[in-house]
């Protein structure tokens, strides 16, 4: 069973995924950025690989790809960054999954990827722009072979018999868009319950986590009561940007969430 | 059946380099990298495009704004002294003198007619140097659609002319502030657009890029041009095949347009130009055969200019519309496969094309067309060649760098 599997045996409601771009805002708070957020109630940790057109993303996240790539952020300084990673610190240890685009994986090697990331401890992948047919026909049987969980995203716009057969396909969980949108765009999220509601009627084979407009104690809460738990990707960003102290401010952001 | 419709139906049975596979792929090359908030536009998209553009109300009317509002058939024109001065014989297709002054139009009355039939009420698009910006202007003010079009910061500043064009034709033009600011970037916020408006809104696509079915779609809407050049060439010379069509490339839609119906006469030597900029080796450059290597952008797999981190690198190139780090994956696959040749042509030997050919001919080509002609003295052509050269576009919106260069 991966760590990341681990989570929700141990927990089935108010999963906390907190997303940030690896390398922002500093190339080296990667670490202590993961060690903050696992002290403080982050169930899994979703690093996002810097890419120079995240079409799926909003311009926050795209602003801070665009520090970490200036940073220096590269998928081999990630993963360098990574096996120093300390193996248990006897604190609660959160899952470490990855998100990003496929044209950066392709260069570093897919195969070799999925290698060096399971190698480092990560759990998970999730690559919006691999779709489904190549998933199946090429890149999901060298995911599975290095034991990683690979997650695929269901919208408000994706038929059922689709969720169910990504549901299939996936591990670990189902990243359930709260509206068909860029990340860090705000629609009014009382539509998005019905949708939730329909997702979990469908007693799915994976846990539901909610992303795309979560940002704060309320839209967290409303995420938990449908589903296993929420993503928070931009708004930490946002609680990041021109932070003096990267621990202080996690802290903050997460006391904000979950207290 | 009308004649392009029976043209269709010829192709549909045609194998080889003309159709992608089921999945979108020429060769190696396509597919449909998209997020899954782009799944069921694309979908939608990809189980009608043939099914509509084979309904005859589409074709009539398609055939019908081609005819009176775009003013095609367009000629097929003997280039006498440039073929003298060649020892060889040059036709050009004049797509120049379409609608809007370039052959961007094809693709978006095309594309505007299937929206409706899709019961799209709001048309976004990209554009780099405004020119299909402007087509797809153009066609919303036909057809009384909202338009908005995503153009580069940079773009923007030094296509100012076109920037105004679409205002007046009742578009929003639209800053794209992310990444380099150019024409990748306006792609991105396209999508992007798209992203956040998944039910009202049809993407026009501006070239024979992104996710499948556009690059085989906007491909069929643009061979209209080869489908005239074979009918044009048989009329002056007894045949339909002449010994080499050539073409400048950036995302490749004229390119596209004049090689389709060639593309399995394997007799005819297919040339692509691309936009070499100061120099294929010196760092501004957009030959993306030369310098891309395999990856995914803008939704499909082919060649892309990037690092070695996979970062995707801003191309250089004097000619705005060339100026991408991409390549439709039709021309990836000619590319790999050698049914292409693929050359390029640097800023200034464009430029001195541009002047050439205004002297020589009479005809001011656009920037991106000059490439095209840049590349002829270097094919080793003889008297018994037949050569069509796509002017793809005028020059008019180019005449700010041309006075800069004069001087």
């Amino acid at each position: 069973m991966s760590k990341l599997q681990e989570v929700f045996k141990n927990k089935s409601g108010n999963v906390l995924n907190v997303y940030c771009t690896a390398g922002y805002p500093h190339l080296e708070s990667t670490l202590q950025i993961i060690d903050t957020l696992q002290k403080n109630g982050a169930d899994i940790i979703e690093l996002g690989m810097p890419y120079s057109d995240p079409l799926a993303d909003g311009p926050v996240i795209q602003q801070s790809s665009l520090v970490a790539l200036e940073n220096g952020m590269t998928i081999a300084t990630l993963f360098s960054q990574l096996k120093n990673l300390p193996s248990s610190t006897g604190d609660k240890e959160a899952a470490i999954i990855l998100m990003g685009y496929m044209n950066p994986v392709l260069q570093y090697g897919f195969e070799k990827f999925c290698k060096d990331a399971a190698e480092v401890g990560v759990s998970g992948l999730i690559l919006p722009d691999l779709p489904e047919y190549e998933y199946e026909t090429e890149y999901g049987a060298i995911i599975k072979k290095c034991g990683l969980d690979f997650i695929f995203l269901v919208t408000p716009e994706t038929s059922e018999e689709r969720v169910r057969r990504l549901d299939l396909l996936s591990s670990g969980f189902l990243y359930a868009v709260s509206s068909s949108s860029t990340t860090g765009n705000e629609k009014d999220f009382n539509a998005v319950e019905k949708y939730l509601e329909r997702l979990k009627s469908l007693n799915l084979k994976n846990p539901i986590l909610v992303g795309f407009g979560i940002k704060d104690k309320e839209t967290f809460n409303t995420a938990c009561k449908y589903a296993n738990g929420a993503i928070i990707g931009t708004a930490y960003i946002k609680a990041l940007e021109g932070a003096a102290n990267v621990e202080q401010a996690t802290k903050k952001f997460l006391a904000g969430i979950l207290k | 059946m009308n004649r392009y419709m029976s043209e269709l139906t010829e192709v549909e049975q045609v194998v080889g380099y003309q159709n992608p596979n089921e999945h979108g792929y020429y060769g190696s090359f396509g597919g449909a990298y998209i997020p899954e908030m782009l799944q069921r536009n694309v979908a939608e998209l990809k189980e009608s495009y043939l099914k509509i553009m084979e309904e005859e109300s589409f074709q009539q009317e398609f055939q019908m704004l081609l005819k009176d509002y775009v003013g095609r058939p367009t000629p097929l024109f003997y280039a006498e002294r440039l073929s003298e001065e060649l020892g060889s014989n040059i036709y050009l297709k004049r797509e120049d003198l379409c609608h809007t002054g370039a052959h961007k139009i094809n693709n978006t009355i095309g594309q505007i007619l299937l929206a409706r039939r899709l019961g799209k009420t709001r048309i976004i698009a990209e554009t780099g140097a405004g020119q299909h910006g402007v087509a797809t202007a153009t066609v919303c003010a036909l057809k009384g659609m909202e338009c908005i079009v995503y153009m580069g910061e940079k773009d923007i500043e030094r296509q100012a002319p076109n920037v105004a064009r679409m205002q007046l034709l009742g578009a929003t033009v639209i800053p794209a502030l992310s990444g380099s600011k150019t024409l990748k970037d306006a792609t991105n916020e396209a999508i992007r657009d798209w992203i956040n408006n998944p039910v009202d809104t049809h993407y026009i696509i501006g070239s024979v890029v992104g996710p499948h079915p556009y690059p085989d779609m906007v491909a069929r809407f643009q061979s209209v041009i080869s489908q005239e050049i074979r009918a044009q060439l048989l009329e002056k010379t007894g045949s339909e095949l002449p010994t080499h069509v050539v073409a400048c490339v950036g995302g490749g839609s004229n390119a596209a347009g004049a090689f389709y119906h060639y593309l399995n006469e394997l007799s005819v030597q297919l040339v692509a130009v691309e936009a070499a900029g100061h120099g294929v080796n010196s760092g501004m450059s957009a030959a993306t055969t030369q310098l891309g290597k395999s990856g995914v952008l803008h939704g499909s797999k082919s060649l892309v200019m990037q690092t070695e981190d996979g970062q995707v690198i801003e191309p250089h190139s004097i000619s705005a519309g060339l100026d991408y780090p991409g390549i439709g994956p039709l021309h990836a696959h000619l590319f790999k496969s050698g049914r292409g040749l693929f050359l390029s042509a640097t800023d200034d030997e464009a430029l001195e094309s541009v002047f050439h050919l205004s002297k020589i001919e009479g005809i001011i080509p656009a920037l991106e067309s000059a490439h095209a002609f840049a590349a002829l003295k270097t094919l080793g052509l003889t008297k018994k060649d037949v050569v069509v050269v796509c002017l793809s576009g005028r020059g008019d919106k180019d005449l700010a760098t041309y006075m800069k260069a004069m001087k």
